[in-house]
């Protein structure tokens, strides 16, 4: 399993080297979404750099969504669904390996989006350990609930449509936990130093679900649909 | 790729009389829950007359929850290779059907009642956000129901939704809760209810009244899936017999059909009378 996730990551990691989809589309995106919340506060410097970790994480689901969706469209053309099923690779590390490379990718946005927001809101970077924690974890979350969702559309003729209204609902609780997990670490939350780290638990219970759920299921959804 | 057995009997006709009495009972049960709320149940001491949408709103908040439960628990039936049947997929869909309905209604409802007590339409109280994604989540899982034409793929797919969603409710429900609590606690299902005489029994009243009407309901919504079934598997077939029946009867020809009576039926009526008819009845396609 962790070998043929390998060589899926590798091989998704490649046509993105290749293709540069990601790097010239998504990240142009995202921080279009970033200048956007700036205009909808109306430039008010402080009320952006208290809202700064909820809109960090909602410009992270924004540009998981075209990253997703670019991940099964590679899968779409030519039949490469169909020649992936029939490769003897096993699900479980298709799985893995969609949502290893989606997460790297979406690393290289979160670190560009990272800049954005030190200088569009002006917000001062503090408690690493938790801010990197749940960094790490909320990424592989969206991009493990993004695979299992993306494997559903990938050959719908409404997929475009779909997938955000799957997708959106679902990872209410990932921008929620990791708002909240990100304002405790800067330092913006009222409550305990410690209620940042029980957001982080919550966070790893939810990206647990969907990692295990897509283990289990997507040699399912990739066979029978 | 495997097929669930699509043509097993379903309850069907079997269930008429069940399905009539759930409905009259549901029909005087909801009569009989108005007139109590509305005329007979006195005001509340704290909240006057805005006690009586407390007749309505918990009852369809708790068969939208009952609707989902039933979603998930067919859903996972479903998926389980050992009693994986169709009937579960069918039980899945008028579950989710009817959570989804139940689940707006709590949603209006609650918000009425919240602008009255509170004096917002909307608060970020953790039962209402986590009933307005519940919401958003069932309106995709319906919308992926529709979007699957082979009804195979519809059911796996859907099934998997329905599970992840179940899980995922599950985490939302401890993020709303640690996020902000404003709502109500319970009031009803404890040892010692703060709701007493008629404005307790009006409420159990309405539960009952609102389980008869969600079991009414997902029983018409499941023969609906299984009348479906059968128009996939048979309509197609019964169309093409008709038709073919009809182009073998030389006096039924329609106006595309050629026949003895129509323009140039010298020729097309010679060549017609030549060829062996290949048309079958009805009853020969239905012995196949």
């Amino acid at each position: 399993m962790w070998h043929d996730a390998l060589l899926v990551a590798a091989k998704d990691l490649r046509i993105e080297r290749r293709s540069r989809v990601s790097l010239n589309q998504v990240v142009p995106y995202a921080l279009m979404v970033l200048l956007l919340f700036g205009f909808a506060f109306d430039q008010d410097r402080s009320l952006l750099a208290q809202a700064a970790p909820g809109l960090f994480w909602l410009a992270v689901v924004f540009a998981g969504l075209p990253a997703v969706q670019r991940s099964f469209a590679i899968e779409a053309a030519d039949g490469a669904s169909d020649n992936m099923r029939m490769s003897g690779l096993d699900p479980a590390g298709i799985f893995l390996g969609k949502v290893a490379a989606i997460t790297l990718q979406l690393f290289v946005i979160e670190a560009i989006l990272v800049g954005g927001v030190v200088v569009l809101f002006h917000s001062r970077l503090a408690g690493g350990a938790l801010l990197a924690a749940t960094t790490v974890i909320s990424t592989a979350g969206v991009a493990g609930a993004g695979v299992a969702y993306g494997a559903l559309s990938v050959g719908l003729r409404v997929r475009e449509t779909l997938l955000p209204l799957l997708l959106a609902p679902v990872l209410a609780p990932v921008v929620l936990a990791a708002t909240q997990a990100w304002r405790s670490a800067l330092g913006l939350s009222t409550t305990s130093p410690g209620g940042g780290w029980r957001w982080f638990g919550l966070l790893v219970a939810f990206t647990g679900v969907y990692l295990a759920g897509g283990v289990l299921t997507f040699g399912t959804l990739i066979e029978e649909t | 790729m495997r097929y669930s057995k699509a043509s097993e009997p379903g309850p069907a006709l079997g269930h008429q009389h069940l399905r009539r009495a759930l409905g009259w009972s549901a029909i005087v049960t909801l009569a009989l829950t108005a007139w109590w709320g509305l005329l007979i149940s006195p005001p509340d001491v704290v909240q006057g007359q805005l006690v009586r949408i407390l007749y309505l709103h918990p009852a369809v908040a708790t068969m939208c929850y009952a609707g989902f439960g039933l979603c998930t628990l067919a859903s996972l039936a479903w998926l389980w290779s050992r009693t994986r049947s169709r009937r579960w997929d069918r039980l899945a869909v008028a579950g989710a059907e009817v959570g989804s309905v139940f689940c707006l209604v709590t949603l209006v409802t609650g918000s009425i009642w919240g602008r009255a007590t509170w004096g917002v339409w909307w608060t970020w109280d953790p039962r209402l956000t986590l009933t307005a994604i519940l919401f958003a989540m069932s309106l995709g899982y319906l919308a992926l129901r529709r979007s699957i034409d082979n009804s195979h793929a519809r059911s796996v797919a859907s099934s998997v939704v329905a599970l992840l969603m179940a899980l995922t409710v599950v985490v939302d429900h401890y993020a709303t809760s640690w996020w902000n609590s404003l709502h109500q606690g319970t009031t009803l299902w404890k040892p010692d209810p703060t709701v007493h005489g008629w404005q307790l029994a009006t409420m159990l009243l309405s539960f009952l009244a609102f389980g008869l009407l969600t079991a009414w309901v997902v029983l018409h919504r499941y023969q609906l899936e299984v009348l479906e079934d059968r128009y996939e598997q048979e309509g197609t077939q019964v169309a093409l017999a008709a038709r073919r029946s009809e182009a073998a009867s030389p006096g039924l020809a329609g106006p595309g059909q050629p026949g003895p009576s129509g323009p140039g039926s010298d020729l097309t009526g010679a060549a017609t009378r030549d060829e062996p008819s290949t048309a079958k009845t009805p009853s020969e396609l239905g012995a196949r």
